[in-house]
């Protein structure tokens, strides 16, 4: 039994786990749907957990490597020989106790993570607070339908794909299937729900502080899968009180040129598209009564910059080949006037 | 034409007896041309013909996923369109699961089991036949509706509603549902011939706790396979039904479920992972120690750890759920059951590394392909186990650790031990030993090869990224992860390219092997190499673990000699003996079919079937169920050269 | 010349439980069995879903009328495919013909009892989750019994033309194996579909 081959796996792992925390943390900075930094009550005991198991996977695979290289290698071994040759045969008894501790000790540490893992669930099963609000995701192709609930009816209002919350306290969502199975996922909040058609699912999040988080389908739901982002946008309490308040008024009437290019944004996109207070009342499609709040368009495909709303709206199979909205037929000065008055929902 | 008899004592000869070998020859031998390839029953040739067809799907798959490597190298790519690329990845997936890792473990143990069992052929030989037949026929299906440009596309575990009629309108899952149900019968009839030739063919002597543990690894994937499959070809029919005939089993507006999709889908497919990994670990289980020289430690706890992980793999099947929102009560068993499915793998581990460290190593290229399997396993274990662990999960499940996982368990569980076993067989196979020097190269290319390209998806999954996409943004962290699996895939596939360039050149210029290269234990390397199509002049009987090694090794507690000069002749026409499934003692006079077309036509009928099906072409279909069943009929007709009829005369 | 092996005598061919084909048609048994088992997994997991009233099952409860007689028919046509092992065990090859020719008439009028029990349901394939499982499950159990009635036929031609006797019945045990499968898993669909409503899982 090989103790001293033991004693250098642990530090070997020791430093090898440092080594990779390191990298993993400076590599985690720059990619925003890491799972190894977290930031609220939900995500804390999830990262730990995480690096936990993820310490002790590394832990095994460097001590079972080095047993098997020290196996190897303990001794001189012996060559290819010519085909048929009789090499000496080893009788030695033993070895039964190899088995004995290497699955007493494995069956410890997994009798351990299951301990932990059952304390983590018990954790963030349900927040400890009461939820400040709850928020109704529909996943669809290939994009978030977003709902902020309420008792009152007209304080219910709908947006897609960004989702502001308030910092610091628990907000709850149900999940809604719209047409296939998706995934909702914000990795530095909340891990995976799925929106099922046929069940409403719940799942709870809170962000510990300001700051926007990405999100993005992990449950492969066709062509643009790649492209179903979301943002949650985490807001100090009256920021986000703000927001919302905005959120639930009807954008300002438009007149002059950007009427006519309401006329025609009525016309071509008002079927799919609704903008509050008008005659585009459209469902299949996200609302897009305050679009110009939100950072991005095409569920977080494009940067919400004027180039980027024309290139969609232009040619929308060119961004996101496949995507349920088609190229409409528009005239220059149409597509413009259209964009001018999408610019103006504020 | 034999004479049918009701019983006989068995003559009893020497190996070598003078006109033996001419005279087996002439009753088990194949005829030469195209009839007798069509109509053999030989398990080695069935065994090989599935071993070859297994790696032409093999590179099929990776050149697939070649072809999306590049896709995905750098961010924002557009070789291939969205619908190209769901294609590629589904099909890749179809076919590493499928139509090779199943298969490829089909053909060594349909190879190996009547050598290393000590049989003259299969339990059933013509259903032997049958599903290698049917496992060709359906392999062709799904690639010929894949060339019409009908390839399945929801991934390989085809989730519904996606897959339903309404957001899936072209004819892509109608064939990859047909297919994998005609797949299903091929595994399962070749499931249920593994189990009846193990409780019964055995050689007289070989007791429970001297088989082989590549048979118990088969024997315990087969099993499973007997239990899990049906699950699969309901589900797929009953997506079939609900796409062709409007039924509502998953159809949510009008009451139907997508989870129970999902449910049937994973009660077989947990098992199935299972399945495609055992009889591999199997491999390693008996290839491992002849390159140790010396025997496995703890064969028992081995054999028992296979048979628990079986069992518990069933119990497992809601970890691939997680997400699906079920309640967390019910989750946390599932969990737990998980992370504990760990312990029986850990016996094996430990098992394999105490053999190497109370051995002493041979460093043939099989060895090290054994050995660095070992921590390809371990790698692909902890994965899982991480997997395993329910809050964990959610974050890990869907991304790229994900495909990390699979691609060790499937590559580092099944692609390198049947390599390595490859290596070791070989001259077994063809009687040519393959190059060691190329092999050593060829194990070096694709062990950095595979580690390069695939760890790094580990990092990739941990830093976000989830599978299945076409493309990803720049900025998301992932572009120099994806650089290097991309190249690494590319390095392996290199290495896969030297094991056929090795393969080809040894088959015509290897060094001769001779019967036991490796001055191995087993009952396989007692005949000679490639072995006659009777496999033993006389039916071996075994008295250990080792019969090659008797006298040099320290025997276990009521071992007694084996013999393999001598024994029961059985040259009645082609027969064998049964035994019985505990002790393997000798019960009766087995007589096997000789060679038939009624496998290769039921494979054609059945295909027929299922493309009429498939092709709303009712006639085909229909004429294609009448031959079926006139093929049945004519294959299960009492035969007097079977002993199935009774003799007039006698009685 | 050495061998440990016994030189006494030992059957040959396809002999009663130890024929090959036996223990293949066991683990036929098994996976068919398995099948049935995730069929009626299906069943009860789309029947414990919320489901508008009286939809599931669709049209009430089913009546007893014709499934209850249709249920004792088939399990007496086991009872004569047992009398027939029973018969050629004993070598009496007439009474075997007719246990066969009996169980596979009685399988016939299985068939076409099940035939109206199929035409008189008010609602078809496509109408509800309940509908088509109803089918799907019966029909998948009509298909056995058919694949049954044939292989019947066929022992009950073989057995005519003199092929079996008290050693050689290999083939009757096996396909006797098959039928009584296909009645017990009858009598799982039948508690399904036609009791537990009864019991109220509705």
């Amino acid at each position: 039994m090989s103790w001293s081959g033991r004693k250098y796996a642990v530090s070997d792992t020791v430093f090898f786990a440092g080594a990779m925390l390191g990298l993993c943390c400076g590599a985690a900075q720059a990619a925003p749907l890491n799972y190894l930094l977290g930031h609220g009550d939900k995500a804390y005991p999830v990262v730990a957990l995480t690096w936990g198991v993820l310490l002790i996977a590394v832990a095994v695979i460097a001590i079972i490597s080095l047993l098997v290289a020290g196996a190897i290698w303990r001794r001189p071994g012996i060559g290819m020989q010519a085909p048929g040759t009789r090499l000496e045969l080893s009788g030695a008894e033993g070895g039964a106790l190899w088995i004995w501790i290497g699955v007493g000790v494995s069956s410890l540490v997994l009798l351990a993570s299951v301990v932990w893992t059952m304390r983590v669930l018990a954790d963030v099963t349900s927040p400890s607070k009461r939820a400040a609000l709850t928020i109704e995701v529909t996943g669809r192709q290939w994009w978030w339908q977003v709902r902020y609930l309420s008792d009152d009816p007209a304080r219910i209002f709908a947006t897609a794909n960004e989702i502001h919350i308030p910092t610091g306290v628990p907000v709850k969502f149900k999940l809604i299937g719209g047409d296939v199975i998706h995934s909702f996922w914000v990795p530095a909040l909340s891990g995976k729900t799925d929106t099922i058609p046929g069940q409403t699912n719940e799942t709870w999040m809170e962000a510990a502080k300001p700051g926007t988080y990405h999100g993005q389908c992990t449950e492969y739901c066709g062509v643009e899968h790649a492209h179903m982002g979301l943002l949650v946008v985490a807001q100090p309490s009256a920021q986000f009180r703000a927001w919302y308040e905005h959120q639930l008024q009807s954008p300002d009437p438009v007149g002059g040129q950007q009427a006519a290019g309401q006329v025609d944004f009525n016309v071509h996109c008002g079927s799919c598209h609704a903008v509050r207070g008008t005659d585009a009342a459209g469902v299949l499609g996200p609302d897009l009564s305050h679009l110009m709040t939100r950072k991005t368009i095409a569920a977080a495909t494009l940067a919400n910059t004027p180039e980027n709303l024309t290139r969609w709206i232009s040619d929308p199979q060119g961004v996101k080949p496949g995507a349920l909205m088609q190229r409409p037929e528009l005239s220059d000065s149409e597509l413009a006037g259209i964009r001018t008055y999408l610019q103006t929902l504020k | 034409m034999t004479i049918a008899e009701y019983e006989r004592a068995p003559a009893v000869a020497s190996a070598d007896q003078q006109g033996l070998a001419p005279r087996l020859l002439r009753i088990w031998k194949t005829e030469p041309g195209i009839a007798g390839w069509l109509s053999t029953t030989d398990h080695k040739e069935i065994g090989l013909r599935y071993i070859v067809t297994a790696f032409a799907f093999l590179i099929a798959g990776g050149v697939e996923a070649l072809i999306f490597r590049l896709q995905l190298a750098g961010p924002n790519l557009h070789l291939l369109t969205p619908e190209q690329y769901d294609q590629l990845f589904t099909t890749h997936g179809m076919t590493m699961i499928f139509l090779y890792a199943g298969p490829v473990l089909s053909g060594f143990s349909n190879y190996l089991w009547p050598l290393i069992l000590g049989a003259r052929d299969m339990a059933l030989p013509r259903l032997n036949a049958l599903s290698y037949w049917i496992y060709l026929c359906s392999g062709i299906f799904l690639y010929a509706a894949f060339a019409c440009g009908f390839g399945p596309n929801d991934g390989w575990f085809n989730y519904v509603p996606y897959a339903a009629r309404a957001y899936n309108g072209g004819p892509n899952i109608d064939f990859y549902a047909l297919g994998i149900i005609l797949l299903g019968i091929s595994t399962t009839v070749g499931s249920i011939n593994f189990v009846v030739t193990f409780l019964r063919l055995r050689a007289p002597g070989m007791s429970i706790n001297r088989i082989p543990i590549l048979a118990w690894g088969t024997v315990t994937a087969s099993a499973a396979n007997i239990f899990a499959i049906p699950a699969v070809s309901l589900a797929f029919f009953l997506l079939w039904m609900d796409r062709n005939f409007g039924t509502h089993f998953f159809d949510v507006p009008a009451g139907g479920q997508p989870l129970l999709w999902q449910h049937l889908f994973w009660m077989f497919g947990h098992p199935w992972v299972y399945a495609i990994v055992l009889p591999a670990m199997g491999m390693v289980s008996d290839g491992l120690p002849v390159f140790c020289r010396r025997p496995l430690v703890g064969y028992t706890a081995v054999a028992l750890g296979t048979v628990a992980t079986m069992v518990l793999g069933f119990g497992v099947w809601v970890h691939h759920m997680f997400a699906t929102g079920l309640p967390n009560v019910s989750l946390s068993f599932f969990s737990a059951a998980s992370i504990i499915i760990a312990v029986p793998s850990a016996v094996a581990v430990f098992a394999w590394i105490a053999t190497i460290w109370n051995g002493r190593p041979v460093f043939t290229t099989a060895f090290l392909f054994f050995a660095s399997f070992i921590v390809l396993f371990t790698i692909g274990g902890v994965s899982g186990f991480m997997t395993g662990s329910l809050p964990v999960d959610w974050q890990l499940t869907d991304t790229y650790f994900v495909v990390a996982h699979i691609h060790y368990v499937l590559i580092g569980i099944n692609v390198f031990p049947v390599v390595g076993a490859i290596y070791f067989w070989f001259p077994k196979f063809t009687g040519r030993m393959l190059d060691e020097r190329l092999g050593h190269w060829n194990f070096w290319t694709m062990f950095i090869g595979f580690n390069l390209g695939f760890f790094p998806m580990h990092i990739s999954g941990l830093l976000g990224m989830p599978r299945r996409v076409y493309t990803y943004a720049d900025g998301m962290g992932w572009d120099w992860l994806n650089l290097i699996t991309t190249f690494g895939s590319f390095v392996f596939a290199v290495g896969i390219l030297l094991l056929i360039v090795n393969v080809v050149a040894s088959m015509r210029r290897g060094a001769p092997a001779g019967p036991n290269p490796w001055d191995a234990p087993t009952l396989e390397w007692s005949v000679s190499s490639p072995p006659p199509p009777y496999n033993f002049a006389v039916i071996p009987t075994v008295g250990s673990r080792h019969p090659l090694w008797e006298g040099r090794v320290p025997p276990q507690e009521g071992d007694s000699k084996s013999y393999v000069e001598g024994g029961m002749v059985l040259d009645h026409g082609r027969e064998t003996v049964g035994t019985s499934p505990l002790d393997a003692e000798p019960g009766i006079i087995l007589k096997m079919p000789q060679d038939s077309f009624a496998p290769v036509l039921l494979s054609l009928a059945l295909t027929a079937f299922f493309a009429g099906l498939g092709l709303h072409i009712w006639w085909l279909a229909i004429a294609g169920l009448v031959g079926a069943g006139l093929d049945i009929f004519g294959w299960l007709w009492p035969e007097r050269s079977l002993g199935e009829t009774a003799e007039p005369a006698n009685v | 010349m050495s061998s440990a092996t016994p030189a006494s005598k030992l059957p040959v061919g396809a002999i009663d439980t130890r024929a090959t084909g036996w223990w293949a048609m066991i683990f036929v048994v098994f996976t068919e069995a398995s099948l049935f088992a995730y069929l009626l997994f299906s069943y009860y997991y789309l029947a414990v879903q919320p489901h508008p009233a009286g939809t599931f099952p669709q049209g009430g409860t089913p009546s007893l009328s014709l499934a209850l007689p249709d249920t004792i028919i088939l399990l007496l046509s086991s009872v004569a495919v047992a009398w027939a092992q029973f018969n050629i065990e004993r070598n009496d090859k007439r009474h075997l013909v007719w246990g066969l020719g009996i169980a596979a008439v009685l399988g016939m009028i299985f068939v076409v009892i099940q035939y109206f029990e199929w035409a008189g349901k008010p609602f078809t394939l496509a109408s509800s989750p309940y509908s088509s499982l109803y089918f799907t499950v019966t029909g998948f159990h009509m298909a056995h019994v058919v694949v049954g009635v044939f292989m019947l036929w066929s022992l009950f031609a073989w057995a005519a033309m003199g092929y079996f006797n008290r050693i050689r019945y290999a083939h009757i045990h096996i396909g006797a194996l098959y039928w009584h499968f296909v009645d017990a898993v009858w009598i799982a669909v039948f508690f399904t579909f036609y009791i537990t409503p009864l019991l109220g899982l509705k």
